[in-house]
């Protein structure tokens, strides 16, 4: 066996030197009915090319995004990543190490950690951000739950714009927790009054920006209206790259903004692992969840970096804990800050630029199909597309000609008839002028 | 038995200055690296990217103005910026690394590549799942595997990691209690338990009861009867437990725990030391997370990310969370909807998409290659490698509940470290100049000053006998009044002792332009 270093010769000095004739004494404390004899009932060691093999038998009965044009999002986007970015996380002193509770021997993790909340706070322009969480929409759910323990109230009202994933996800949590939810009907054209739904009992008001159907909301007036009822805005990104071009929603109002941060660094991997960005104002940081990185100096007064604040951790405060979350997502944070380097503010900007201008041209192109229309006065790279009939089967007959052409609405909200001729579009950096008219073509003959 | 509060020294003592100053401040192959917010610049760029096509914005006037603040490197710099941070790392690649309860064991890099596999990397969760059929054979085939290994009826793998699959299995639990139209407010939890358990129960408004260890480290049948009673909803118990033990009496309290009509949650963060060899199903088990990133593999990654399917009972099975796969005729399909499932009733949702699925791949990978047999064999080097550890120590350091054959990780005390003058931080902080990664540290907490090593079956005879010679002298050196040696270490890493306290009073937590740092450093 490739992977283990003992041989049966040091298997045998060794159990002399414990003092046992077996193994299996060392099991003595099991009851000995339920000492398994045979192996379990799965296949038996395999070499590495056999193993390649049935994985990529597999693997082949899959359609890769970059096989075919592409246009699926909601809440997981199609990105080029530099070569580099995968290159350096698989470092070995990244990829295997752990967290970094010895500090002093992990200040490569410690450091990349401090310039990923550096990266995220100025993103959406707020004061801190955490070390990650384990994506956008437990980060949104963790946004509500910390919401109740600031305002100490147990409400959260859920615009019809928030992906309906991650409302369940808030739902969950919050029915459990004893936490009332008020969730807006989904709200395709933003036209949603949320405002006057915030009461005095009101934690938090939780909008996604771009909403999930892609609608782009000036948030003052929402966050002013919270404000007013001692509520907090959360809003929530699901498109990083957005905000290399929108508004930051610290600009706006909000007291936490979560985001799913996959689309800087990180591949669609069928949905995970990806990684949750978490941001608020300076006087709400002992309420937040997961793990913080902060700068401190040795005992030569050299700069380094620490975890810090853990007295809001499960290790620590246990029950009374600001969350139970221990592991993160640290790689994938890795990937994200540095894919981020190598963007830098110039690169982010024109990545965020060429998605708008694609995601123009497409809803145009689409707009032109006769019977199609597309729903948003605004977007920035996802819009959401009206077609005569039923848009799941659309979809099935695109990809029958090998086009991704997007996620019907109905595969999130199924059972709902006001929204199951909706597509989700998006539109990225990696969808050339061919891709937008073979979709506008491959549209056309469908319908 | 008490806990241990007093926690560890979060303040460096004095240094004293053992190396020569250089100019630049680096030491050789340890480089000084700047942050890249003061090495970067914002005009500079490590991709090249088209110009944008002409259109009319449809931002709706949101447009952003003015500097986000992000520098950027090009690509030569990035890659030397990264690389030179990762050299500041322990890994386990470059050294043994004993972190109890965490499982550091060697990730293979067949795992890697296998998740890199277009065909599982470049998948969306929301193509048409007539696209995706082979990915959602992989997690049947996978959830398959742990039903296997773990006895057990069904399983939930959307979990992120080990404290979700927690937060799953409890959910699941209160459904079920709630679909009898049961009231039950309390969950028992160890005090030796991870920190997780307790927090877990409380989230979902329990209130937390502790049961107490046995002077043998161990948690009694009888303890957990007289605890038992109408409110109670579930115990958490991890198994093996925190202390390194096979729970001797958890058929038994399994059997108490269902007859008060409660449920039994088992912390599957030490199922490494046990797979092939007991299942968990077999004991009375009614949940148990499983951390693919510790028992199967899957690489820490600095923290993260994990991924925590947790197995569940015949009981529990009906309460399942959504998505999970069903098969029919030729094809899988997901159940991602209350309204598409069918004969269940899910808790809900536990968070978008349809877990980790890299992560699946991984633990799949390494099941593969290691095989029923490679499996068990792995699980039975592990306890051997502990035990081996166990007896290499046990006439210097101390064990707190007698010596006693451990599983897969061996847990020492400070009752040996008495009137030297050197705390267990110390010593932990000696063994990074020795070129080791510390045990885990002061926990469980039910111990005074743990060491908790877990050497894994990854580390060969040859590793464990320079591991237990080095841990050795320094005890040793310890005994002979050798204090400084302590205090002072580490003196050989890329940083000395940092001040925590100093990090947590005067939280800085992004990096700020400035003049403030300057004067910090002054």
């Amino acid at each position: 066996m490739r992977y283990l270093p003992l041989q049966a010769d040091d298997r045998r000095a060794m159990l002399a030197k414990v003092g046992v004739t077996s193994v299996d004494e060392l099991f003595a404390a099991v009851p000995k009915a339920k000492l398994l004899r045979a192996l379990p009932n799965l296949p038996k060691a395999k070499g590495e090319l056999e193993v390649e093999r049935e994985l990529g038998r597999l693997a082949a009965r899959n359609t890769p995004a970059a096989s075919v044009p592409f246009f699926v999002g909601a809440g997981a986007y199609c990105h080029h990543v530099p070569a580099s970015v995968d290159h350096l996380i698989q470092r070995s002193e990244f990829l295997t190490s752990y967290t970094p509770y010895q500090p002093e021997i992990t200040q490569g993790t410690l450091q990349y950690l401090f310039e990923f909340q550096t990266q995220v706070a100025r993103l959406t322009a707020m004061d801190v951000a955490n070390a990650s969480m384990y994506d956008g929409s437990t980060g949104a759910a963790e946004a509500v739950l910390m919401a109740h323990r600031i305002t100490r109230r147990k409400k959260a009202v859920i615009s019809g714009g928030l992906h309906p994933q991650y409302a369940d996800v808030i739902a969950t949590l919050s029915k459990y927790s004893g936490a009332a939810v008020h969730a807006l009907a989904p709200d395709p054209q933003a036209r949603e009054t949320i405002a006057t739904t915030i009461d005095a009992e009101t934690s938090c008001v939780v909008v996604q920006y771009p909403d999930v159907f892609g609608n782009i909301r000036d948030l003052r007036p929402i966050a002013d209206a919270a404000h007013a009822k001692g509520a907090l805005l959360v809003v929530v990104v699901t498109e990083i790259v957005a905000l290399g071009a929108l508004r930051a929603p610290g600009d706006m109002g909000a007291d936490i903004v979560v985001a799913e941060g996959q689309s800087i660094g990180n591949g669609l991997t069928f949905g995970g692992p990806y990684v949750g960005l978490f941001a608020t104002r300076e006087k709400y940081v002992r309420q937040m969840p997961g793990r913080l990185c902060g700068e401190t100096v040795d005992a030569e007064g050299r700069r380094g970096f620490v975890l810090t604040l853990s007295t809001r951790e499960q290790h620590i405060r246990r029950e009374k804990a600001t969350s139970n979350i221990c592991t993160n997502s640290g790689l994938c944070a890795l990937a994200f800050t540095i894919h981020m380097t190598l963007l830098g503010e110039t690169g982010l900007k024109r990545l965020a630029a060429i998605n708008h201008a694609n995601a123009c041209d497409l809803a145009d192109r689409l707009a032109g199909v006769k019977g199609v229309s597309v729903l948003n006065d605004t977007f920035f790279n996802e819009f959401t597309l009206r077609v005569p009939g039923d848009a799941a089967a659309v979809i099935e007959q695109l990809a029958a000609k090998g086009i991704m052409g997007g996620v019907p609405v109905s595969r999130l909200l199924p059972g709902d008839k006001a929204v199951a001729d909706l597509i989700l579009v998006a539109a990225t950096e990696i969808n050339t002028d061919d891709d937008r008219a073979a979709y506008a073509a491959a549209l056309k003959e469908v319908l | 038995m008490a806990m241990n509060s007093s926690g560890r020294p979060t303040t460096p003592g004095t240094a004293t200055t053992g190396t020569a100053a250089t100019f630049t401040g680096n030491r050789a192959l340890d480089h000084e690296e700047a942050l890249i917010f003061e090495s970067g610049a914002l005009s500079k760029t490590g991709v090249d990217l088209p110009e944008p096509k002409q259109h009319k914005s449809r931002l709706g006037g949101l447009e952003r103005s003015g500097d986000i603040g992000l520098p950027g490197l090009t690509e030569p710099e990035t890659l030397r910026h990264y690389v030179r941070l990762s050299r500041k790392n322990y890994a386990i690649d470059s050294g043994l690394y004993p972190l109890g309860s965490c499982t550091m064991k060697h990730n293979a890099r067949l795992n890697e590549k296998m998740a890199r596999l277009p065909g599982f990397g470049d998948i969306h969760p929301l193509q048409p799942q007539s696209t995706v059929q082979g990915a959602l054979q992989l997690m049947e085939i996978l959830a398959g595997y742990l039903l296997e290994l773990t006895g057990m009826h069904s399983i939930a793998m959307s979990p992120k990691a080990g404290a979700h699959g927690e937060l799953c299995g409890m959910l699941a639990i209160k459904a079920a209690h709630e679909a009898k139209g049961a009231q039950r407010s309390v969950v028992l939890v160890p005090e030796s338990a991870h920190g997780t358990n307790p927090a877990t129960a409380a989230f979902m408004g329990y209130t937390v009861k502790t049961i107490p260890a046995r002077d043998d480290g161990t948690v009694s049948v009888d303890a957990v009867k007289s605890a038992l009673g109408p409110d109670v909803a579930a115990i958490m118990l991890t198994n093996p437990n925190t202390c390194g033990l096979f729970e001797p009496e958890v058929v038994a309290i399994a059997a108490a725990v269902h007859a008060a009509g409660a449920y039994f949650y088992c912390d599957g963060a030490n199922f490494n030391a046990i797979v092939g060899k007991v299942r968990p199903g077999d004991l009375g088990i009614d949940a148990m997370h499983i951390n693919l990133h510790k028992t199967f593999s899957t690489p820490h990654g600095g923290g993260g990310p994990g991924s925590g399917p947790v197995v569940l009972s015949k009981a529990l099975s009906p309460f399942a969370p959504l998505p999970y796969v069903v098969k029919d005729k030729a094809a899988y399909r997901l159940i991602e909807t209350a309204t598409a499932a069918t004969g269940t009733h899910p808790f809900g949702r536990l968070t978008a998409f349809h877990g980790q699925m890299g992560m699946y791949v991984r633990a799949l990978t390494y099941m593969l290659s290691h095989g029923s047999d490679g499996m068990r064999q792995a699980s039975e080097d592990a306890v051997l490698n502990a035990n081996y550890i166990r007896v290499g120590l046990r006439d210097i350091f101390s064990q707190p509940f007698g010596d006693q054959a451990c599983m897969h990780e061996v847990l020492f005390d400070d009752a040996w470290l008495k009137d030297t003058g050197v705390t267990t931080l110390d010593f932990a902080k000696a063994m990074i100049d020795e070129g080791y990664h510390p045990m885990t540290m002061y926990f469980p907490l039910v111990v005074h000053g743990a060491m908790l090593i877990e050497p894994t079956e990854s580390e060969s005879k040859q590793s464990l006998d320079l591991f237990i010679a080095t841990l050795r002298t320094l005890a040793m050196a310890a005994k002979d009044g050798d204090v400084e040696r302590f205090k002072q270490a580490p003196q050989f890493a890329p940083r000395r002792r940092l001040d925590e306290t100093k990090a947590a009073r005067e939280p800085r937590l992004t990096w700020k332009a400035s003049t403030e740092h300057k004067e910090a450093a002054e």
